[in-house]
């Protein structure tokens, strides 16, 4: 390894075009699989909430699909889709479903029974006990699922380099291949506050959509 | 009216079937309050919820007014029942203004329509709008919350209210206080009220008709003094407990021991209520203090002199009744000395 | 699973090196972890700011983690356990903290009542009724390690990352499907045998407790 370690805020500069591309391309992946995976995960939580028979099967299957590591989900795809954009996404996606799944699980699940015994004896349709009594009851932790399932896959996002998927993880493929500090740490740092400031962000937008009734310290 | 026709629920659990109710027959009429009670596992809850079909009959039928609750929409007809549970079972993400109107906004009330009709219930369970429609239930304390449970369950006037076991969770003081209230709110709204609990003081307090159950059947359904001065099994005496000496006291009127007016006697002091009962005419004489003679007036409906009781008779009444009821020693003393005046 | 069978020495070497990987840093992040934790409880302002900060570290992704540490341990199973053991920290510290602020104040009293020292209180009262919670924490720690272990095949520290690099580079899933099967197995079982773990000392607590 060679270099002074600062010297990548040089080589962001002097390749700011290709560095802005591979930024975008990392935040398009992480962005649009988590969206995928919140369509996916949530009506599914809601379905296996409601049939209990499912609920066994599916957590234990979630469960044991966090424990495959992420570059091997990202490998599997290169036989079945190839390189680029779609298995990326499909791998992040993946990725996104089972914590939003087993937090949206849990968080419904885990709504007092004695307030959805009252909604129901007070006459509240199924989906109405839904949408005004189960969803925002389970919003923090359903969100809390959305929170990690986006700052987990930024990260996984820099492995996507490995199958012509971009994103900033290029650059620390380079760096590694070309033994060169300023462009391993260009796309290393970058790619590090990226997800430390989305975790800060997300848990401030937390208050905003966790609802006002639920905040502890209302006074 | 709700009537429960050989209203039967079996439960199966671990290969084992368990008749939660059993046989039960009732008829509620209107704009009366009866109390189910027993011990838990009596299935006192489990019939209450199959009213608003919460539970569904393993046979048997229940009419509202005569039309079987099966043939009506679930959702329709849980709306047209208020419904109360322990701790209220508040929104916790609503506000209480939009607690108490939760049924009207199901029913599709217009807004303001709603805000308005959430004040005045508030005002009705002693929750001042102004200050309680924009908090949210985690603001309130437990009593409170109850209040806005019942609140919640008058909302869009329905001619039915269950209630199980709704003062359950709070404290005695304001356990009493809450009972209080609904008799309060009851005698102005008259709904047909379904009661569920465990607490026997509170049953004989607030019940019109008392229903005591056990392992599912219905024991003895009746007026709260018929079980105690006809208990249909032994099962009644000694569910209603050690101290139904001081309850026979409490539904014992005045106007049963009095007199016929002695002429001698010239009508002076506080003349009570034929209505109270001997507890409550003695907490009054304590309170006004002994008048001339030898005893007090009573008086009719209107007030009128009726009859007379000797402070010697009352006590002969109070002591007979203890004594009949088997209740000795001190805590006779302690009735006796805090009825009669000396 | 023609792979596994077909490579069964590299696989168990590749295995081994993988164990050996997350076994020191778990081990290294513990001696580091509980005794943080145990200071965070006497010095309560530093929760705040120590369980914030290994709060953020542990959202910077595995891949950029390694190259940031690449400039100053270099390439190598060095850099892959500075790394593992920075990840490890939070879940251990946090649960370390919840466990011993779970002990029932009675313990503690009943405990402060016969004249013990706070040495004493923490090694024969506060650590051990804690103990079931921070095993929760290393239980944790440890299945989040032997995934990202994975990724540190890349900075050439072996493990069953190599497998799955293979598979990338050679477009064939068998490696990939290999190493998966291997570390997912090797992930389950470490949840579950320290699961286990868990419910012996609980059992052993509460008998003891029962005795005393």
């Amino acid at each position: 390894m060679r270099g002074d370690p600062l010297e990548f805020i040089t080589y962001i500069s002097e390749h700011e075009e290709q560095f802005l591309r591979l930024l975008g391309q990392h935040l398009q992946v992480t962005l649009l699989s988590v969206a995928i995976g919140i369509a996916i995960a949530l009506p599914l939580a809601v379905v296996v909430v409601r049939v209990d028979r499912l609920a066994k099967p599916m957590t234990t299957l979630a469960n044991v699909g966090q424990t495959i590591p992420s570059l091997a989900i990202l490998g599997l795809m290169l036989p079945i889709l190839g390189i680029g954009f779609l298995p990326t996404l499909f791998a992040l996606t993946i990725r996104a479903i089972l914590p939003i799944f087993l937090n949206a699980y849990v968080g419904i699940r885990g709504v007092d029974r004695a307030v959805v015994d009252a909604a129901r004896g007070m006459g509240t349709s199924n989906s109405q006990l839904l949408l005004l009594v189960e969803l925002p009851l389970a919003s923090p932790v359903i969100f809390a699922g959305i929170q990690t399932a986006t700052v987990q896959n930024i990260g996984i996002a820099t492995l996507a380099a490995y199958i012509g998927g971009g994103g900033l993880g290029d650059l620390i493929l380079q760096g590694l291949a070309m033994l060169d500090t300023s462009v391993l740490l260009a796309g290393a740092v970058p790619v590090a506050l990226l997800a430390m400031v989305t975790e800060i962000i997300l848990g401030r937008l937390r208050r905003v959509v966790v609802p006002r009734g639920l905040q502890i310290d209302i006074k | 009216m709700i009537a429960l026709e050989h209203l039967s629920k079996v439960f199966t659990s671990h290969g084992q079937t368990v008749a939660a109710v059993d046989d039960v027959n009732l008829e509620v009429g209107e704009g009366e309050l009866h109390v189910l009670i027993g011990p838990s596992g009596s299935g006192k809850t489990t019939t209450m919820r199959m009213i608003n079909r919460l539970e569904t009959p393993t046979s048997g039928r229940i009419t509202i007014d005569g039309r079987d609750v099966r043939t009506l929409d679930v959702v329709e007809l849980r709306r047209s029942i208020g419904y109360v549970i322990q701790q209220g079972g508040l929104l916790p993400h609503f506000t209480v203004a939009e607690n108490v109107a939760m049924v009207p906004r199901l029913l599709g009330w217009k807004r303001q329509q709603r805000r308005e009709r959430a004040h005045e219930l508030l005002a009705l369970v002693g929750l001042p709008p102004e200050r309680f429609a924009d908090r949210y239930p985690r603001q309130l304390s437990g009593g409170q919350q109850q209040r806005v449970g019942v609140a919640r369950a008058l909302a869009a006037d329905p001619p039915i209210v269950l209630m199980d076991e709704p003062f359950g969770a709070v404290d005695p003081i304001t356990r009493k206080q809450l009972q209080r209230e609904l008799r309060r709110i009851q005698g102005e709204v008259k709904k047909t009220i379904v009661f569920v609990t465990h607490d026997i003081a509170e049953a004989f307090l607030l019940g019109d008709r008392i229903v005591l159950m056990s392992e599912g059947r219905v024991v003895q359904n009746g007026p709260p003094a018929d079980l105690l001065r006809r208990p249909a099994a032994p099962y009644v005496t000694a569910f209603i407990g050690e101290d139904r000496g001081l309850r026979a006291l409490a539904y014992t009127s005045l106007s049963e021991v009095a007199m016929a007016v002695p002429n001698a006697v010239p009508v002076t002091g506080a003349i009570l209520p034929g209505t109270l009962s001997l507890v409550e005419a003695g907490r009054e004489l304590v309170a006004v203090g002994p008048a001339n003679g030898d005893g007090f007036w009573v008086g009719d409906e209107v007030g009128n002199p009726s009859g007379y009781v000797t402070y010697r008779q009352f006590a002969t009444e109070i002591a007979e009744r203890l004594a009949a009821e088997g209740v000795v020693g001190e805590s006779a003393e302690a009735v006796m000395a805090d009825a009669v005046p000396r | 699973m023609r792979y596994l069978v077909e490579h069964p020495e590299r696989v168990l070497q590749l295995t081994a090196d993988h164990v050996r990987i997350v076994g020191i840093s778990i081990l290294v992040a513990a001696a580091i972890g509980i005794p943080i934790g145990i200071v965070v409880t006497r010095l309560r302002w530093l929760e705040g700011p120590i369980l914030t900060s290994s709060g953020v570290l542990y959202t910077v992704p595995s891949l950029a983690l390694f190259a940031i540490l690449i400039p100053y341990t270099g390439l190598g199973a060095s850099t892959a356990i500075v790394a593992l053991v920075l990840y490890s920290l939070l879940a251990i510290v946090r649960n370390t903290v919840a466990g011993i602020d779970g002990v029932p104040p009675a313990a503690l009293d009943a405990a402060r009542g016969m004249g013990m020292t706070g040495r004493q209180l923490l090694v024969l009262v506060e650590l051990p009724l804690a103990l079931p919670v921070i095993l929760a924490g290393v239980r944790l720690a440890t299945v989040a390690a032997i995934g990202i272990a994975t990724i540190a095949a890349v900075i050439g520290a072996g493990g069953l990352g190599r497998l799955i690099f293979d598979g990338i580079r050679l477009i064939d899933p068998e490696p990939i499907v290999a190493g998966t099967v291997v570390a997912s197995a090797l992930a389950l079982s470490a949840d579950w045998a320290l699961a286990r773990l868990g419910i012996v000392l609980r059992r052993d607590l509460g008998r003891s407790a029962g005795e005393g």
